[in-house]
């Protein structure tokens, strides 16, 4: 079976966009090819064209636009700034894309309650833009803040490079509201410490789209710590900065941050931020503490003693804020900087327990060895997130393949561990057929059952987290050749 | 980068997507480095108005790809997102990537030659191609304004309502001709003091006809700062507003004239004053890779002679005493500096090297003025938007003086005080420099400091 197969056919495309018109300004429907093409991919490498764009800037248009589709028997995908990783923002059986980009208002800021309201187009970090003067902060921060939506982060349950300390998305959500898949506009409000009822909030977070489009937000605020260090460990080899971070998590000061950034990644970033990274070190540790200021020198001494014990040849302290902020840029613009290595990349969200890093970065590099691929690994080492990205060409025959197999191999060696398929970047459409590598035939069919409560008709973002009759790697691997392979660029 | 399987042959979508063939000239290597992470979005002036995919960088990249294989063709729709761009390319500056979107749109634009109605297509095609390579005959239409500007015709016709709209806004947003242009006395101005270096002054089209001024005090601090400056008579406009909106083959020539010329000069680095043309001028190569590459070689040769004059100054280390120039200044980077050629340190170093300028930083100062070329021609309601949003950021600062180093954005930025009321002064760096040289000449020497 092909995806061909199973996309829903629309029967009377003309009547379903006169509806969508008629429900938004026409100017907010997108239906020629040229604009839709550009709704086709998100963060990952998958792509498929979606029937329509809409974009809505209310919750009761969200809803109308779900009705419509509701009666013409559509897909809904919902889209924040498409910066995803996994496909879950792209239409793998078409229907109509949802984007809530143009729905960024930031509508209240309580300060005394440490919350804020926000639409779910607003952008991560101007969340904290919004409150910083006053010494309070966003805490769950992607890589991509500058970049990903309130929503998507909702939607993918995201953490970021402080996990470590804060937690993830689900941590600080206080409230949504919702729009179900019959239309309904439901608040699910005041998630306190204990809430009474049932924590819908908690089934929403990371749901990806399929329960229903969360069309509000209530996030939590911290406070800023009174001061922050951050610091660069230089290091030989991965393993040896794997003990590091295994020693530093062991000693109970606390680090709010745990990074690695391995040698081929470092090639890729340092050229585009100039951070001052060394291109010849096998690992950078940058690890963050964050306090009370007298509590910083300590904290910082225990860092560099136990990176020195472990054979860092060289431990660096963030002197100014603007070499803080090179030293993250490197961090979080590693993904893109991907496209200076090759034209496409691959990567996987494994988590595997702590203990197992040093092993684990071994095997991944023993497995690239042997299929002969290049791995880049940056990714969060506090909390045993992986993130092997593996660069590659589509255009150079049976790459995709190679790369594709590689990585599942890398995959199946974290869960062999005891890990998992994902830490932060969703299921969408690229993971969902290895579910059952953790999960029963029991276990699937209780998440199905939830899902199929709220949406029977299976219309909220479709072939996406639960396991499908196709899989993603049909989107790969089917790619033309580019005209690169044919030798026509001038 | 994303390439694209044909979803379900015989759904709506893919049914609905027209036949196009491919081009083989727009499948350019650059397109080749997105991979999409999306960090270009927020830095994009048009998607942060419009919140829309095809409105930004990534989305424009896709298209131009899409285009490029043929999936789809180069139409209205396709035209209008290709031109809502700014170019202003504070993209490159955001891509961790290192993508050269001004490559990318550039290319576009050339399948698509100039936007607008058929007759203002033609008519920004034949300014391009007849009016632009032609130093004498842009002198001319300088003095026909300049004789229309003070004959109050246009007050006359405005009064009577007689003028369109549009052509009163695009009206509003000239300066009054100066009453004297760019005229070069010699062909080589010699070094003050030591010789430090002999260089070329690119001395510009829209710079020597209304900012001559400009021009004459580069001349003066280049030589207070020990260069022979040459000014080639056989240059002329650089050809970046032809290669920005789409006209190629009359920017060819005008890139070999200018390559040319300063080839035979023997200097040691041609300096730009004009950060759109010292974008342009650097990435020459680009126009001739594709059907001349031994020209290309050449042409690259050039552009590593190419230096803003801020990049240039800095590098040779400034000499010379400079006087108090007393002000609250503050100072917009102008996108081809920034984003095209990565300067930002120096205009503002330079700027602090002044004694008695206080130097504040303008929020957004990186963010385009919705000047950008002809867009503000071309595009006025979104170019208007930008720039009303750019005037308050300028009145929260407190200035009395905008500093910003290309011809474009001190119009802009000129029409945007105007329109705003306010008292800031538009200035180009090298102005405040000259007036620092200025003010030590008349101060008696211990006061003033040495540079």
């Amino acid at each position: 079976m092909e995806l061909a197969d199973v996309r829903r056919r629309i029967e009377d495309r003309d009547a379903l966009a006169g509806a969508l018109r008629d429900a938004l300004e026409p100017a907010r429907v997108f239906t020629q090819p040229v604009d839709l093409i550009a709704y086709e991919y998100d963060g990952s490498a998958l792509t498929s064209l979606p029937d329509l764009v809409v974009l809505p800037t209310t919750a009761a248009e969200v809803a109308a636009v779900v009705r419509i589709a509701g009666r013409f028997d559509v897909p809904v995908v919902a889209r924040g700034s498409g910066t995803g990783l996994s496909g879950g923002a792209i239409a793998p059986i078409g229907g109509i894309v949802v984007s809530m980009s143009k729905m960024r208002r930031i509508l209240s800021v309580d300060l005394d309650n440490r919350c804020a309201v926000v639409e779910p187009g607003v952008i991560n970090l101007d969340v904290t833009h919004e409150v910083e003067r006053d010494g309070y902060f966003y805490a769950p921060d992607p890589s991509s803040q500058s970049a990903c939506s309130i929503g998507g982060n909702v939607a993918n349950n995201s953490g970021g490079v402080h996990t470590l300390a804060f937690g993830v998305t689900t941590n600080h959500v206080l409230g949504l509201e919702i729009v179900l898949p019959d239309g309904t506009i439901a608040a699910i409000a005041d998630r306190g410490p204990d809430a009474p009822g049932l924590d819908l909030a908690g089934l929403i977070v990371g749901s990806e789209g399929t329960i229903g489009i969360v069309t509000k937000v209530t996030v939590r605020l911290m406070r800023s710590r009174e001061a922050v260090r951050t610091m660069l460990g230089i290091f030989a080899t991965i393993e040896a900065a794997s003990e590091a971070v295994a020693d530093i998590i062991a000693s109970g000061i606390g680090p709010t941050s745990l990074e690695m950034l391995d040698r081929l990644t470092v090639e890729a970033v340092e050229p585009a931020v100039h951070a001052g990274l060394p291109l010849d070190a096998g690992a950078v540790l940058l690890v963050e503490v964050e306090g009370v200021r007298e509590c910083l020198a300590r904290s910082a001494r225990v860092v560099e003693e136990l990176c020195r014990r472990n054979g860092a040849r060289e431990v660096r302290t963030a002197a100014t804020e603007e070499e803080r902020h090179l030293y993250w840029a490197a961090r979080k613009g590693a993904f893109g900087a991907m496209g200076r290595l090759a034209p496409n990349y691959f990567l996987h969200d494994a988590v595997v327990p702590r203990s197992q890093l040093p092993a684990i970065m071994h095997q991944i590099v023993e497995i690239a060895g042997r299929y002969g691929i290049r791995v880049a690994n940056v990714f969060h080492a506090g909390d045993g997130n992986l993130h092997p990205l593996v660069p590659y060409d589509a255009a150079t025959p049976g790459e995709i393949e190679r790369v594709l197999q590689a990585s599942e191999e890398m995959l199946a060696a974290c869960v062999a561990v005891g890990g998992t398929i994902s830490g932060e970047h969703g299921i969408g459409f690229e993971k969902n057929n290895y579910m059952p590598w953790i999960f029963s035939d029991a276990d699937l069919a209780a998440q199905r059952r939830l899902k199929t409560a709220f949406d029977p008709d299976d219309r909220m973002n479709p072939y996406k987290v639960l396991p499908t009759p196709v899989s993603c790697g049909e989107l790969l691997t089917r790619r033309p050749p580019r005209l690169a392979a044919s030798g026509l660029w001038i | 980068m994303a390439t694209q399987i044909q979803t379900a042959a015989g759904s709506a979508a893919a049914r609905d997507v027209p036949a196009a063939t491919p081009i083989p000239r727009l499948q350019i290597p650059e397109l080749d480095k997105c991979i999409q992470c999306g960090f270009c979005l927020q830095a994009c002036p048009t998607y942060r108005l419009l919140g829309v995919e095809p409105e930004s960088p990534r989305g424009r990249i896709h298209l131009i790809e899409a285009a490029a294989q043929g999936r789809i063709p180069i139409d209205a729709r396709f035209e209008e997102h290709m031109y809502v761009c700014l170019g202003c390319r504070a993209c490159e500056t955001a891509c961790p990537a290192g993508v050269k979107f001004g490559t990318i749109i550039e290319a576009a634009r050339a399948e698509i030659g100039p936007t607008g109605t058929p007759l203002a297509r033609r008519m920004t095609l034949a300014a391009l191609r007849h009016l632009m390579p032609y130093p004498g005959r842009l002198r001319t239409g300088a003095i026909l304004l300049r004789l229309y500007q003070r004959s109050g015709l246009g007050r006359l016709a405005r009064a009577l309502h007689l003028m369109p709209r549009r052509l009163a806004e695009m009206e509003s947003l000239l300066p009054p001709v100066p009453s004297r242009f760019f005229a070069p006395s010699h062909e080589v101005y010699p070094a003050i003091g030591e010789r430090r270096a002999r260089v070329g002054l690119l001395s510009g089209c829209v710079m020597s006809l209304l900012f001559a001024d400009v021009n004459d005090a580069t001349i003066r601090v280049l030589q207070r700062n020990g260069c022979d400056v040459v000014v080639p008579r056989g240059q002329g406009c650089c050809g970046a507003l032809n290669i920005h909106n789409g006209e190629r083959e009359a920017a060819k020539q005008m890139a070999r004239r200018n390559i040319e010329t300063f080839l035979a000069a023997g200097v040691d680095a041609v300096v730009i004053n004009a950060a759109g043309c010292g974008a342009a001028s650097k990435e020459y190569h680009v126009l001739f890779r594709g059907d001349d590459p031994a020209y290309a070689e050449r042409a690259e040769t050039y552009s590593r002679l190419c230096r803003d004059a801020s990049e240039f100054l800095v590098h040779l280390g400034l000499v010379g005493r400079l006087g108090e120039v007393r002000a609250r200044v503050t100072y917009q980077d102008p996108c081809h500096l920034l984003h095209g050629q990565g300067i930002r340190r120096q205009p503002r170093d330079l700027l602090r090297r002044i004694p008695g300028l206080e130097l504040v930083e303008l929020e957004g100062s990186d963010r385009c003025c919705g000047s950008a070329g002809i867009y503000n021609v071309v595009q006025p309601g979104y170019s208007r938007r930008i720039l009303d949003e750019k005037m308050d950021a300028v009145a929260r600062t407190g200035a009395e003086m905008l500093v910003a180093p290309n011809p474009g954005c001190m119009l802009q930025l000129a029409a945007g005080v105007r329109m705003h009321g306010l008292a800031t002064e538009v200035h180009h760096l090298i102005d405040l420099l000259d007036r620092a040289y200025a003010a030590a000449e008349k101060a008696p020497a211990a006061d003033a400091p040495r540079a």
